[in-house]
């Protein structure tokens, strides 16, 4: 069957405008389910910083709203680890902030969230401080989030996310098995410096010894490349908040 | 013409079963005889990618079967509309349609799912599984046995990936749909027994061992020889 022309390009065009209708229909429907479904993610990953991934799996989305809402505060520091309640006429708050999109901003002009875990309903009791991070892989950007216990130094728990790593390699970093790694390692060293955590190249080595390295992943070392610079600028980032915490808490403890 | 038209409503047979012996055969065949990955290799992308456990296996299995089955019933409605000097971008472009609506359904109702599956759901489009039965049959033949044959291919890569999934769950994670059953097992005989996972199961390798080894105990059941 030999068609004309006009017959083929009035298809095309029918059937683009009805598949595009239909498309972006189911969009309109889905958006604010899909919005919900990102939101509870984050809460999610907020969370995977300070308590197990299988004990949040166990939850039930009300329960993880719930149980976010009783135990983060959440602040958001200016470089200078002053806090930010206001940029040009707007309120902000921690949820709100784009990391990502500050991500493109100069370091100094960037909000920094810092959501705060405490004790169920006690915001003064604080548990330990979830900084957010972002910084980019191997293909496209990595994400995640660094639980600092309230001493300013041990490493309490990450998670992390990724946009395009590859499966089976890079994107390993979001298993428990590889985050677990981080738990109780140190970001000062002896002389007070911020060194961070750094995940080592190979793979299968002790480095219990060892607190600024961790053991890497075997094929992805441009992603623990990638983690390494995130978690070290963003600590730098942060660095004026975690000394000032610091100072406090060591006033508190005289 | 009216005379003709007569003629034809007289010869015209009982409409045919609902599920005749050909149209069962439509459904059957994929299964063992003619199943897409074991016997025509196609669609082996992501039956290794998604396969490390049963979970994300059925729920790619599930968008494959709905994708499969709808664009072979759409384009099958349209066989004598559609240009055939743009035939393909026509198929693409509703195969490209309806996976990326499953995967807005399952942003928005399984998140998590979505974002394992991440890349591999788009990759339905380029599932040779799906526009090669398109090809091979919804654009010669009426919309309902379309749907037949599309559910069976679909339904014949489905339980290849799920089998394959099963095998790759149980030895490399010791569990089977996230339940352990290693370490239930281990319990049962004493705290010094422990069943070893194979961390070779958890990497793509292990997806091709498994697919080797099914294909080779179905060819030599069913004799097939490849020609």
């Amino acid at each position: 069957m030999q068609q004309s022309n006009a017959y083929i390009i009035t298809f095309s065009v029918i059937l683009t405008v009805v598949l595009g209708l239909l498309l972006s229909g189911t969009a309109q429907l889905l958006g604010p389910r899909q919005q919900e479904a990102i939101a509870l993610d984050k809460k999610k990953q907020i969370l995977g910083a300070v308590i197990s991934g299988d004990e949040i799996a166990a939850m039930t989305p009300q329960e993880v709203n719930e149980y976010y809402s009783s135990h983060i505060g959440a602040t958001v520091v200016d470089i200078n680890g002053k806090e930010v309640t206001e940029q040009g006429g707007v309120a902000v708050s921690a949820e709100n902030v784009d990391v990502a999109k500050n991500y493109k901003k100069p370091a100094e002009e960037r909000l920094y969230p810092v959501f705060i875990y405490h004790e169920e309903g006690d915001p003064s009791a604080v548990k330990s401080y979830i900084l957010p991070l972002y910084g980019a892989g191997l293909w496209d950007a990595i994400w995640g989030y660094l639980a600092l216990d309230t001493d300013m130094n041990t490493v309490g728990g990450v998670t992390f996310a990724h946009a395009g790593e590859t499966p089976g390699l890079g994107a390993r970093i979001t298993t428990p098995e590889v985050q677990a790694r981080y738990q109780g390692k140190e970001i000062f060293d002896e002389s007070g410096d911020l060194v961070g955590v750094l995940m080592q190249k190979g793979e299968g080595k002790d480095y219990s010894s060892e607190p600024h390295k961790i053991d890497g992943m075997s094929g992805a070392t441009i992603t623990g490349t990638g983690v390494n610079n995130m978690v070290k600028n963003y600590l730098d980032h942060y660095k004026a908040y975690i000394e000032s915490k610091k100072s406090s808490s060591a006033v508190a403890a005289l | 013409m009216s005379a003709e038209t007569l003629e034809k409503a007289i010869e015209k047979k009982p409409a045919e079963a609902l599920l005749s012996k050909r149209r069962k055969k439509l459904v059957t065949d994929p299964l063992v005889d003619e199943n897409p990955i074991t016997i025509q290799v196609l669609g082996i992308c992501s039956a290794l990618a998604v396969t490390t456990q049963m979970k994300p296996t059925l729920v790619m299995a599930i968008s494959v079967i709905f994708v499969i089955a709808m664009s072979n019933f759409v384009i099958s409605v349209m066989r004598n509309t559609i240009p055939s000097r743009v035939r393909i971008i026509v198929q693409l472009a509703v195969v490209a349609t309806l996976v990326t609506l499953v995967s807005e359904v399952l942003k928005a109702f399984a998140y998590d799912m979505y974002k394992e599956l991440s890349v591999f759901v788009g990759l339905i489009i380029t599932n040779c599984i799906v526009m090669g039965r398109l090809e091979a049959f919804a654009l010669g033949n009426k919309p309902y046995d379309s749907v037949l044959d599309g559910l069976g291919s679909a339904l014949g890569y489905s339980w290849i990936i799920l089998t394959v999934a099963f095998f790759r769950e149980l030895w490399g994670s010791g569990s089977v749909f996230g339940i352990p059953v290693f370490d239930t097992i281990s319990g049962i005989f004493g705290p010094d027994f422990k069943l070893a996972t194979n961390g070779l199961m958890v990497s793509p390798v292990g997806a091709f061992i498994i697919l080797g080894l099914i294909i080779w105990v179905q060819r030599t059941k069913t004799g097939y020889v490849e020609h």
